[in-house]
């Protein structure tokens, strides 16, 4: 690549607003949002809760539909709006481009924590028992006992669930990550262990956004700062 | 095929007064011959026919009747079977009737016949081109069993769609080791319709194959006909690693001491002494006449009065 | 990019008077699950009806990419290449595994029907391939030759979709695959449906009314009310961000778990 440092992620004059029915409602989030994210960077997101910050991490990832505006990333030798995108090309992006870290990990019934861990590499086509073998180094990192491996993590703690689900994200190594609080219900030495790996990524050259709540997080993973209050106050 | 002329044939003589030759009308005769055409133009397809009220009732063999009153003619001889033998009931009214309603010669020789009526058996002796085998059929749709629907199991002809045909054999072999079916063994004929060759022995089933014979089969209740034209190739549905195969006797039969024919076993005194005899007894008598003896050639001697 | 396996065209279906379904397009491309969403009597089942073949549309066309004959109209080409299709190239699993399985064919026969239907004819390799899929559809293979009565609700699912899946098909059409089963059940039945759809690359048509099936198993949603859809997106996106009011109200109506 010639530039090293190129952009991954160019989000112009995005609008989100809910449109609740039953209520009548309508419920505007933001109206212009515009940034780029290059690779090797990770923007946070600030701003105090409810402002919004969630709701576009969730739009990046195409989960959240926006009104307008355009979020164009990086994949495949080309730009792909995911505003405009087909199903099938968001999901070739999210299989092949973008990790998402939700809050929260989405448990999926008989699946063996081994095995949700390889999934993501399984769909890319990898061997099932390379992609095992991956994700139980993983795994091991990430402070998960062995025992665990064969269980569905169902019945995990919260911090255990937390870093599976990190697991299932960074075990396949995406040009971007969206992360939403992923250190929120981890303990110190837990903390220390998912922010090397964050680290670790970013200067493997992958561009980030993050919402972190916790300062020292923010501090040691963060190289800049979207404050979605500056932008409804500059809006 | 020795056809009556296109009206009315003059009774021959010793016939009931009243009935038309054959005792079917002409005009049903014509609508069965067309069937029969149809029928052998497209060999094993079932076609269905206005079946009329016969004076026996359905399960006596109407359907083969009116096919076997539809092609006979003055000239014809006529031999009817029933389980192979010439001498019981059902084979006896059958022929008095032709006898009565046609005048037509009756023989028991399959080798002097020119039209053979018959119910459970094929001859043991070869057939000729100049011979008409006619079946009765108690049920002509081998897919029955599987599907109740008539509608469906046309399509199912039409389409070729035997899968099903087939799970019935693998039934069989997945409950008894082999493929059990000893009757009504089902076919394809030319290769292309599965057909029920009536419930004759599987053991007959070669039989059908590249007959130089007519082979025609009426279905009377189910009203219809189907047929398979001389020299047309049968095949007896089974899988590649169980072929099928017939039937085979440790003996011979007691009587004749034939080791080629399909044997009945037959009770001989109140001891519950057993023989092994052929079914088809005019094949059989045959035998003996050329000087051939089985084992107990008298076994029957004692229950033969009573049996015809 | 892959082309599309199944397109649909402003598909229509009326009964008399009556409007089952109308104006439903999409497409669906290898490998891709479509979840069919909608309350009893939105239409999904006749819909489903139509897209299988198995019920002619008032209006519009089923385009399906065959394995060597290049795109054809489901319903212009002749009725035995259709059937042909569904024996082969497709599956359909229906809700009621009765509508589904022969009752009086053992397990064995039922999987090894399709296997016979298009020309295997050598009992012993037959067998095999049917002990085969009752194994991977996690079925004891010692019961090859028990009759699907002795099975319960669960496992006649699995007979049924292994009936299905042993000719390979490239396209599935699911109706319900859970309905009536329990919880727990339902559960292990759709991992098994989710990882095989997934290894095997099949293409699927999923009509459902339980949004948890579709979470697990869908890509793609189409939600439709009274026989036209009404809103359409990837699965995650049509739940967690309902645009139409209909599909508001279906993902309120969830009971949190």
């Amino acid at each position: 690549m010639s530039n090293p440092k190129p952009t991954m992620i160019e989000v112009r004059e995005l609008a989100k607003t809910f449109v609740l029915h039953a209520r009548g409602a309508t419920i505007p989030v933001f109206a212009d949002i515009g940034f780029d994210v290059d690779a090797g960077e990770c923007l946070v997101l600030a701003g105090p809760s409810g402002i919004g910050k969630s709701t576009l991490l969730r739009s990046l990832y195409a989960n959240y539909r926006p009104q307008r505006g355009s979020i164009r990333v990086r994949h495949g030798g080309g730009w792909v709006d995911l505003a405009a995108a087909q199903p099938h090309e968001v999901l070739d992006v999210r299989r092949r481009a973008i990790g998402y870290v939700s809050q929260f990990l989405r448990v999926i019934p008989r699946v063996t924590t081994r095995d949700l861990v390889a999934e993501p590499l399984v769909a890319l086509g990898l061997d099932a028992d390379v992609a095992r073998a991956r994700a139980e180094a993983l795994l091991l990192r990430l402070n998960i006992p062995a025992p665990l491996w064969s269980l569905p993590p169902a019945t995990f703690s919260g911090g255990e669930q937390q870093r599976v689900n990190l697991a299932r994200v960074f075990v396949v190594d995406y040009p971007i990550y969206l992360l939403d609080e992923p250190t929120a219900s981890l303990d110190a030495e837990n903390r220390a262990i998912v922010v090397a790996l964050l680290v670790e990524a970013r200067n493997r050259g992958a561009a980030m956004v993050g919402i972190f709540h916790d300062r020292e997080v923010r501090a040691e993973v963060g190289t800049r700062t979207l404050d979605l209050a500056d932008l409804q106050r500059a809006a | 095929m020795n056809a009556s002329s296109p009206l009315q044939v003059a009774p021959a003589a010793g016939t009931t007064e009243g009935y038309n030759f054959g005792y079917l009308d002409e005009q049903t005769k014509r609508m069965i011959r067309r069937a029969l055409l149809k029928a052998v133009a497209i060999p094993g397809y079932q076609v269905p026919f206005g079946s009329r009220e016969m004076p026996l009732p359905y399960g006596w063999g109407t359907g083969g009747i009116q096919v076997t009153a539809s092609v006979i003619g003055p000239a014809d001889v006529l031999k009817v079977i029933d389980q192979g033998a010439d001498d019981t009931t059902n084979a006896v009214s059958i022929r008095k009737f032709f006898n009565r309603v046609a005048g037509v010669r009756t023989t028991e020789k399959t080798s002097a016949a020119t039209i053979i009526q018959t119910r459970h058996r094929v001859p043991e002796t070869p057939l000729a081109e100049n011979q008409i085998l006619v079946y009765q059929v108690p049920i002509p749709e081998p897919l029955r069993w599987l599907e109740a629907r008539e509608a469906e199991t046309r399509r199912m002809h039409a389409l070729a769609e035997y899968g099903a045909m087939r799970v019935n054999l693998y039934e069989e072999v997945a409950r008894y080791g082999r493929i059990a079916k000893g009757y009504d063994y089902p076919v394809e004929v030319n290769g292309r319709y599965i057909m029920s060759p009536s419930p004759i022995p599987k053991f007959d089933n070669p039989k059908l194959d590249n007959n130089p014979a007519l082979q025609l089969f009426g279905a009377g209740r189910e009203r219809r006909i189907y047929a398979i034209p001389p020299y047309t190739k049968v095949k007896s549905l089974d899988f590649e690693d169980y072929p099928f195969t017939v039937e085979r006797w440790a003996q011979a039969c007691a009587l004749c001491g034939a080791t080629d024919s399909f044997l009945d076993e037959v009770i001989v005194d109140d001891q519950g002494a057993r023989v092994f005899v052929c079914s088809d007894t005019d094949y059989c008598e045959d035998r003996r006449k050329q000087g051939f003896r089985g084992a107990a050639p008298d076994a029957l001697a004692a229950t033969a009065s009573g049996a015809s | 990019m892959t082309e599309p396996l199944l397109r649909v065209e402003n598909l229509a279906k009326r009964f008399g008077a009556t409007l089952a379904c109308a104006d439903v397009s999409f497409v669906l491309r290898p490998g891709e699950v479509l979840g069919i969403v909608g309350e009893s009597g939105a239409g999904k089942t006749t819909l489903l009806r139509c897209l299988a073949g198995q019920l002619r549309p008032t209006a519009g066309r089923v385009l399906y990419r065959t394995r060597h004959e290049g795109e054809v109209d489901v319903y212009a080409i002749a009725e035995p290449a259709r059937r042909l299709l569904l024996r082969t190239d497709w599956g359909i699993v229906h809700q009621n595994p009765r509508d589904g399985l022969r009752l009086e064919v053992s397990a064995g026969g039922n999987v090894g029907e399709r296997l016979m239907a298009v020309g295997a004819r050598h009992y012993g390799k037959i067998r095999n391939e049917v002990s085969d899929w009752l194994t991977r559809v996690e079925l004891d293979p010692a019961r090859i030759d028990q009759y699907p009565e002795t099975f319960s609700g669960g496992m006649q699912q699995r007979v049924q979709i292994a009936r299905n899946l042993v000719t390979k098909p490239r396209l599935l059409f699911l109706d319900e695959p859970t309905g009536g089963l329990d919880v727990s059940v339902q559960a292990t039945l759709l991992d098994l449906l989710r990882s095989l759809v997934g290894s095997l690359g099949i293409a699927a048509v999923l009509v459902t009314h339980d949004l948890g099936v579709v979470r697990l198993l869908a890509h793609r949603l189409v939600v439709m009310k009274d026989g036209r859809i009404v809103e359409h997106g990837l699965t995650d996106q049509v739940l967690d961000d309902p645009q139409h009011p209909y599909t508001q109200l279906l993902v309120s109506s969830i009971l949190p778990v």
